[in-house]
């Protein structure tokens, strides 16, 4: 068996064809699947909007995209809609892309990078979610910023008072699995519900406290137990977002009725 | 050597009696981080018995041209290509998952029982016995994961693959959850326990006092 000779030739040869086999298999499977990948992204997408959306019908999703949910670009630097663009530019806008993007995107200082997250779009888009009769009902606005493994990514609805917080749902994290992993558990998400984003000055108040929060708070939640540092990103996820740099100037013009005239 | 009774041997005894987590305690991480539920440890049972028996029967077919002195890297490049593929077809076909199984299917290249096996078994013996080596390791790998998912989730959450079994307090039901069960520590509880069963059934498992 394996009392043959082994020169260095042979050996090199055994290795490569291992190496090159192995690789197109990889190649293969990583290309092959990758537009059904792509698809189920988009499609978690879109359940994770609708999960926080609150809309109990029977319609598909894709027919609740196209009747009760507007997607709009906010101009995160005054607060106002994006109003010169198609809606098929609206829709196909990313992001994520942009915020790697120097022309679309602001690098943070370190002060201002309180979510870690290094550069922000200028643009953001948002969702707002009507009933049937065409009333807003919730505005679904995207979070990010880092846990202690991974940029967290978040879906905040809040009541068109522009303060209540009527879900959330994290949809994308690499925290550890059964601890930070945890902030995609239901049961930790309800408690965000009806708490509110901003304190009675009007500054970002949502506080993830170590172990149970004060019974009656309106700011505060209860930790996550054995993560810390992805509680304490949770946070700061909230704090960048509901701030100058983030939505800030955009929900104190909703308190103020923006989207209540149209 | 292909006798069916051999093979048979082969297939069954690591379920029990030769069991890779129970009796090696090997592959342990991975049985403490997937089975907060039942269905993670189903599907990652199926993600490591498929790496398990395809390594050992693609290491087992060119066992004899794979140069001994870099043989662990050889075995480590195929079942590394082997958890790419089955990541990338989880993420494609189970895309829910493959989200909750995260860096799991991933660290399945580190787990002890495949490399273990490939090791052990595959270098030595013909294909077709290695696959079936492969695939009863894997068997035995998954018949602990399911038992300690199966506990943790009915008292943990209640539920069996996310069917409530028992009411939650919480929801309304009388049953109050343990806590403790949802989290990776409590799995090291109830592998214990079941080794101390498997070792009072077959007491020959049990080591010489040292």
């Amino acid at each position: 068996m394996s009392n043959q000779q082994e020169t260095f030739g042979k050996t090199m040869i055994v290795v490569l064809a291992v190496c090159l086999v192995c690789s197109i298999i990889v190649a293969g499977a990583a290309v092959g699947l990758r537009p059904m990948q792509i698809a189920n992204k988009e499609i978690d997408k879109q359940s994770n909007i609708l999960a926080v959306a609150g809309l109990t019908t029977d319609k598909t999703t894709a027919e609740v995209f196209a009747s009760n949910i507007q997607t709009k670009l906010v101009d995160l630097d005054t607060g106002e809609f994006v109003t010169n663009l198609s809606e098929s530019e609206v829709a196909k806008y990313d992001q994520r892309k942009a915020s790697k993007d120097p022309e679309k995107s602001v690098k943070l200082t370190p002060e201002q990078n309180v979510a870690k997250i290094g550069r922000r779009a200028n643009l953001a888009t948002i969702y707002l979610v009507s009933d049937d009769n065409g009333e807003l009902q919730r505005i679904i606005l995207p979070i990010h910023g880092a846990g202690l493994w991974s940029t967290m990514y978040a879906f905040v609805a809040v009541q068109p008072d522009g303060n209540t917080i009527d879900a959330i749902t994290y949809y994308e994290q690499g925290e550890t699995p059964g601890l930070g992993g945890e902030v995609e558990n239901p049961r930790w998400r309800g408690l965000f519900v009806g708490k509110e984003l901003f304190d009675a000055d009007g500054n970002p108040a949502i506080k993830i406290v170590k172990g149970q929060a004060t019974a009656g708070s309106k700011h505060e939640i209860d930790g996550l137990s054995g993560a810390t540092l992805t509680s304490v990103g949770v946070e700061h996820t909230f704090t960048f977002w509901l701030g100058e740099q983030g939505f800030g100037p955009f929900l104190s013009k909703v308190r103020e009725g923006a989207l209540n005239n149209g | 050597m292909a006798k069916s009774s051999e093979l048979k041997e082969v297939l069954t005894s690591p379920v029990v009696s030769n069991n890779p987590i129970a009796l090696q305690i090997l592959g342990v991480c991975s049985a403490l981080a997937v089975t907060a539920t039942l269905q993670n440890a189903v599907v990652m049972t199926l993600a490591v018995l498929f790496v398990t028996a395809f390594s050992n029967l693609f290491i087992s077919l060119i066992r004899n041209y794979i140069p001994n002195s870099v043989r662990i890297i050889v075995q480590m490049a195929i079942i590394a290509s082997l958890v790419i593929v089955v990541d990338q077809a989880l993420k494609a076909f189970a895309f829910g998952i493959s989200k909750q199984l995260s860096v799991y299917v991933g660290l399945i290249i580190t787990n002890c029982i495949v490399m273990g096996r490939a090791e052990a078994f595959a270098m030595k013996n013909k294909p077709f016995p290695s696959f079936m080596d492969g695939i009863g390791n894997g068997l035995g790998y998954g018949l602990i994961l399911v038992l300690v998912g199966a506990v943790r989730e009915l008292f943990g959450s209640g539920a069996l693959f996310g069917i409530e079994i028992l009411p939650l307090i919480s929801n309304g039901g009388w049953y109050q959850s343990n806590g403790l069960l949802l989290l990776p520590p409590s799995a090291f509880f109830i592998i214990g326990g079941v080794i101390w069963a498997i070792r009072t059934i077959r007491p020959e498992q049990v080591e010489p006092k040292e």
